[in-house]
C-alpha cells in the first residue's frame, strides 16, 4: 500500500469511454513520442529485406516481395515503459501468421533483430494469432523513420519496446534469450497489465 | 551491447526529501534521502509514484542528476500542463516523502573505463543525465577530455550555470542561446545543427563517444549529423525527453 504523497492531487482525469484501457502506472497521451537508443538508421529501401525463420533457414523478403503479401489494417492502443499510452493508434502491415504460414512456424521464441543493432525477444505464441504484425504505415502513412521505418514490429499487447523498430527479422529459437533491454534490467516479458516493467516485477 | 547482469527485483521504497534547490524558474533539483539505495551509475533514472487521498496513483520516470556516491537527487522542469512535475517543483519540500524506486537502464551510462573523448550534446533539461556524468568524471579523477554543447532558450533557462561556469579540468562547456540572448553574449545563438557541431565536436577521428539527451527533434538533429560527419552509430547514445521526463 503506498502511502499518500502530501498535497498530490489528481490532475488528469480520462474520459470515461477510455475506462479499462489504460494499464496501471501508464498515462494517455496524444503525441508520439519518440524512445530509442541511439541514432535513427536510414535503410534504403532497395536494401530492406525481411527474414523469419531458424538462423540458416530462413525465408527472405525484398521490399517490393512484401508490400506484395496481404497486409492487414489495424487499430490498436500501445503502451510504453516510459508511461505513455497512446489510443486507436492506426496501423498497415503484415501479420506475422501470414509471414509464418509462408516460412514454417518453428521454434517456441523469437529474437527480433534489427538495423542499428537493436534486440528483443517475444514468444512465438505472442506474435501468432492475431496478436502481432510487421507494420510499414501508421496513420494512413508510410512509417517514419523515427517511428520505426521502413518497418517496424507491432506487438500491441506488450510494453511498447517489444515493438522493434526497424525491425529486418524474426529469428526463431529454442530459447527465450533476453534482448537488448532485456539485458539492462526491463522485464523479459514485459505484460502492461502486470505491469512487467522490470526483472522481477 | 554487451549485456550486463540481470539485477534483482526493483522495490518501491519511500525516500525523504532533504533538499530543494531552484535552478531556473521553473526547474528544481530535489536532493533524497533514500534508505535502501542500491547505488547508481551515471546517467541512470529512476520511477517516482505519487498517490492521492482516493488511491489514484500516477508514475512517471527521471533522470539522476547526481554522481554515483552522492547522495540520490533529480532535477525537474515543471510542465505546466503536467500532472507531476508541477506537484514536484511547486509542492514539495523538505522533509516530504517520496516514493521512488531505481535505478533504472544501464545504456545510457559512462564509467571513466568508457573513455572518450567525451562529447556531450544537451537540449534544455537534457543536461540532468549529462551532469551526473560530469560530476562521476570529476569524483573519479578521470582525465577524459570533455566538451560539452549545451542548447537552451535563454541564459535564465540554463540549468546548472554557477557549476557549468566553474568546469573542472579538461572540461570545455560551450552554450548556444536559440531564443534570446544577453546583449554581450558572446556565445552561440543557433540551434544545433551539422554546421555548429562541425564547429565544435570532436572530430570522428578522435574516436569520440557522443552522449545526446534533450527533446525528440534535438536528438534527432544532432545524432544524424554526428552519424554524417562519420561518428559510428554506436558510439552515439541517445536519450529523448518529452515522453518519460515530461508531464
Amino acid at each position: 500500500m503506498s502511502p499518500v504523497s502530501r498535497g498530490f492531487h489528481r490532475r488528469r482525469q480520462d474520459p470515461p469511454e477510455d475506462a479499462g484501457r489504460v494499464p496501471p502506472g501508464q498515462y494517455v497521451t496524444k503525441d508520439f513520442p519518440v524512445l530509442s537508443a541511439g541514432p535513427t538508421p536510414h535503410t534504403a529501401l532497395d536494401q530492406w529485406t525481411f527474414s523469419i525463420g531458424r538462423l540458416g533457414q530462413q525465408k527472405t523478403w525484398s521490399w517490393t516481395e512484401f508490400r506484395a503479401l496481404p497486409a492487414q489494417d489495424v487499430t490498436v492502443d500501445i503502451h510504453c515503459v516510459t508511461k505513455w499510452s497512446k489510443l486507436d493508434t492506426a496501423w498497415q502491415g503484415v501479420s506475422v501468421d501470414t509471414l509464418l504460414d509462408l516460412a514454417g512456424h518453428d521454434g517456441p521464441f523469437a529474437m527480433a533483430h534489427c538495423d542499428g543493432g537493436y534486440t528483443t525477444n517475444v514468444p512465438v505464441a505472442d506474435l501468432t494469432g492475431g496478436k502481432a504484425w510487421v507494420a510499414y504505415a501508421y496513420d494512413g502513412q508510410p512509417l517514419a523513420p523515427e517511428h520505426g521505418g521502413p518497418a517496424r514490429l507491432l506487438v500491441p499487447h506488450l510494453y511498447f519496446w517489444k515493438s522493434a523498430k526497424w525491425v529486418r527479422s524474426l529469428e526463431l529459437r529454442d530459447t527465450n534469450d533476453p534482448g537488448f533491454w532485456e539485458n539492462y534490467g526491463y522485464h523479459i516479458y514485459g505484460d502492461p497489465w502486470r505491469e512487467q516493467r522490470y526483472a522481477g516485477d | 551491447m554487451a549485456g550486463t547482469a540481470l539485477r534483482g527485483r526493483l522495490t518501491w521504497q519511500v525516500a525523504k526529501v532533504s533538499a530543494v534547490t531552484v535552478e531556473t524558474a521553473s526547474v528544481r533539483t530535489l536532493t533524497l534521502d533514500v534508505p535502501h539505495w542500491p547505488g547508481h551509475r551515471a546517467g541512470q533514472h529512476l520511477d517516482i509514484r505519487l498517490t492521492d487521498e482516493d488511491g489514484y496513483v500516477a508514475e512517471r520516470s527521471y533522470s539522476i542528476a547526481s554522481a554515483p556516491g552522492e547522495p540520490v537527487a533529480i532535477t525537474v522542469e515543471r510542465l505546466d500542463d503536467g500532472e507531476v512535475s508541477p506537484y514536484l517543483t511547486d509542492e514539495l519540500r523538505a522533509g516530504d516523502d517520496l516514493e521512488l524506486r531505481g535505478p533504472i537502464g544501464g545504456y545510457f551510462v559512462w564509467e571513466p573505463e568508457n573513455g572518450g573523448p567525451l562529447l556531450l550534446l544537451a537540449g534544455g533539461s537534457g543536461i540532468v543525465p549529462l551532469r551526473s556524468i560530469l560530476r562521476h568524471r570529476e569524483r573519479t579523477g578521470s582525465a577524459v577530455p570533455v566538451r560539452l554543447l549545451y542548447s537552451s532558450r535563454t541564459l535564465n533557462d540554463v540549468i546548472y550555470r554557477a557549476e557549468l561556469d566553474q568546469p573542472a579540468s579538461g572540461v570545455e562547456v560551450i552554450h548556444t542561446l536559440t531564443r534570446s540572448q544577453p546583449p554581450d553574449w558572446s556565445g552561440y545563438a543557433r540551434r544545433v545543427d551539422a554546421a555548429l557541431l562541425a564547429e565544435v565536436a570532436w572530430t570522428a577521428a578522435a574516436m569520440p563517444l557522443a552522449y545526446v539527451c534533450g527533446p525528440t527533434s534535438f536528438v534527432e538533429a544532432v545524432s544524424q549529423a554526428l552519424v554524417q560527419s562519420g561518428y559510428p552509430p554506436q558510439r552515439v547514445k541517445t536519450e529523448r525527453f518529452g515522453a518519460t521526463g515530461g508531464a
